[in-house]
């Protein structure tokens, strides 16, 4: 279980955002909308362990997620605005490192290829994909890492309807195994009956005070 | 199989993939020491005298050259925000990184170094404490250098600043690895300068990483 306490960041000496808050059981989803530069990518980082808590408290199963970077790191998997994958390597060889580098067992990676429909592109270089099959490739991490909590920021970005269907497909999966998902998106991702955290542009407050 | 070595084969992998970086330092070291009898004139003895100053400094700017490119890669491809959701320690994920530099810069510029003491007319006698010296040197030097890539991450003009936060830091090791190999020329004790190395390699083998580790850190945030 997953649970924001009024949760706030700041970046720069200005409030991000303040005063978010939600709980998410096994299975649930939290979808993040709002127009760019509200806070979404921030919030993601910020419930992954990679930005600074300006306010509040994250917990997991009732306890500070954050006191243990490290444990928390390896309950979730984040899907970030770059594909973080090597150009070098073949899509086999990324994912079968990226497999090791989670540790789970590299022969896993096969299937995660099925699971994104990217199986054919096994031998094919990084370098010469589109920017939707480098999407894949970064999706099947999910898959492949099988954390119980999946951080997404835009993950359909560049992706074809057979695309956001497999992602889809996953994400179904995922949540009837008891996982936990957040996600941002501008366009309507494939999750029923997710939970949505509207965000608006804050005022800055130097004008609010004038 | 830990993180840890999971990150450091990876970057191995790639190393190897573009083998081209690990050439070009290598290049640019024998390169950098050639010039020096073109510059100084061709006298033997003279090259001699200043063979082990040159072939070290030569290495240390040799070993700089692929260090920003080291983690800026990494952090400009999110490759790096997925490094430290890995589990592993950001001291961890520095020292991984500060061994790939090692391996696939500092060992390949050892394998080079005694071609370049040739050039110069080292004694041949001081070829082995040569090695020895860099095999030290060149660690501390991809440990000082991966603190200072982590530490100018995201900076503008990163790649101007590293040099000059990491060469000063490397002097203590320049000057006991010098003094090593001269002393090994002419046939003094090389101990003592080669345990001042090593005690600059064991002090920089916790703190680097724990510096480039807090640095990687406040750079993700």
């Amino acid at each position: 279980m997953l649970q924001a306490d009024d949760l706030a960041a700041e970046r720069g000496g200005r409030t991000i955002f303040a005063g978010v808050s939600f709980t998410l059981s096994p299975g649930m989803a939290l979808t993040l909308t709002g127009p760019n530069g509200a806070g979404k990518t921030t919030l993601i980082r910020l419930l992954a362990g990679l930005g600074r808590i300006g306010g509040g408290r994250l917990l997991w199963e009732g306890e500070d997620a954050l006191a243990d970077r490290a444990a928390h790191a390896r309950r979730l998997s984040l899907i970030g605005h770059q594909d973080a994958v090597k150009p070098a390597f073949t899509v086999a060889e990324s994912l079968r490192h990226e497999a090791r580098i989670a540790g789970v067992d590299p022969a896993h990676a096969e299937a995660a290829m099925v699971a994104m429909g990217i199986a054919h592109l096994a031998e094919a270089p990084v370098r010469i994909l589109s920017a939707g099959q480098r999407r894949r490739v970064a999706l099947a991490r999910l898959p492949l890492a099988r954390r119980r909590l999946w951080l997404l920021d835009e993950p359909t970005v560049a992706l074809d309807h057979a695309g956001v269907a497999a992602l889809g497909a996953a994400m179904a999966a995922h949540r009837a195994a008891g996982g936990i998902i957040v996600a941002s998106s501008h366009l309507p991702l494939p999750l029923p009956n997710a939970a949505q955290l509207r965000f608006t542009i804050r005022p800055r407050e130097t004008e609010a005070a004038a | 199989m830990s993180p840890a070595f999971a990150l450091l084969g990876r970057d191995l992998a790639l190393a190897r993939r573009n083998a081209g970086d690990t050439l070009a330092a290598v290049g640019f070291f024998l390169v950098a020491v050639g010039l020096f009898p073109f510059g100084v004139g061709p006298g033997p003895e003279l090259l001699a005298r200043i063979a082990a100053g040159v072939v070290w400094v030569a290495a240390l700017l040799a070993a700089l050259l692929p260090l920003e490119r080291l983690i800026g890669a990494d952090y400009e491809d999110g490759t790096l925000d997925q490094a430290l959701l890995s589990g592993l320690d950001p001291a961890g994920v520095a020292a991984a990184k500060a061994a790939a530099h090692w391996l696939t810069t500092g060992v390949p510029l050892l394998i080079a170094s005694p071609l370049a003491a040739l050039m110069l007319n080292l004694p041949l006698e001081a070829v082995p404490v040569l090695i020895a010296a860099l095999a030290l040197g060149s660690l501390v030097l991809s440990l000082l250098g991966t603190a200072g890539a982590a530490l100018t991450l995201g900076a503008r003009r990163g790649g101007v600043l590293l040099p000059l936060l990491v060469l000063p830091l490397a002097i203590p090791a320049l000057i006991f690895g010098v003094a090593a190999v001269d002393a090994a020329a002419q046939g003094l004790a090389v101990r003592p300068h080669l345990a001042m190395l090593g005690a600059v390699a064991a002090a920089a083998l916790p703190l680097a990483p724990l510096a480039a580790g807090a640095a990687l850190r406040a750079a993700v945030e």
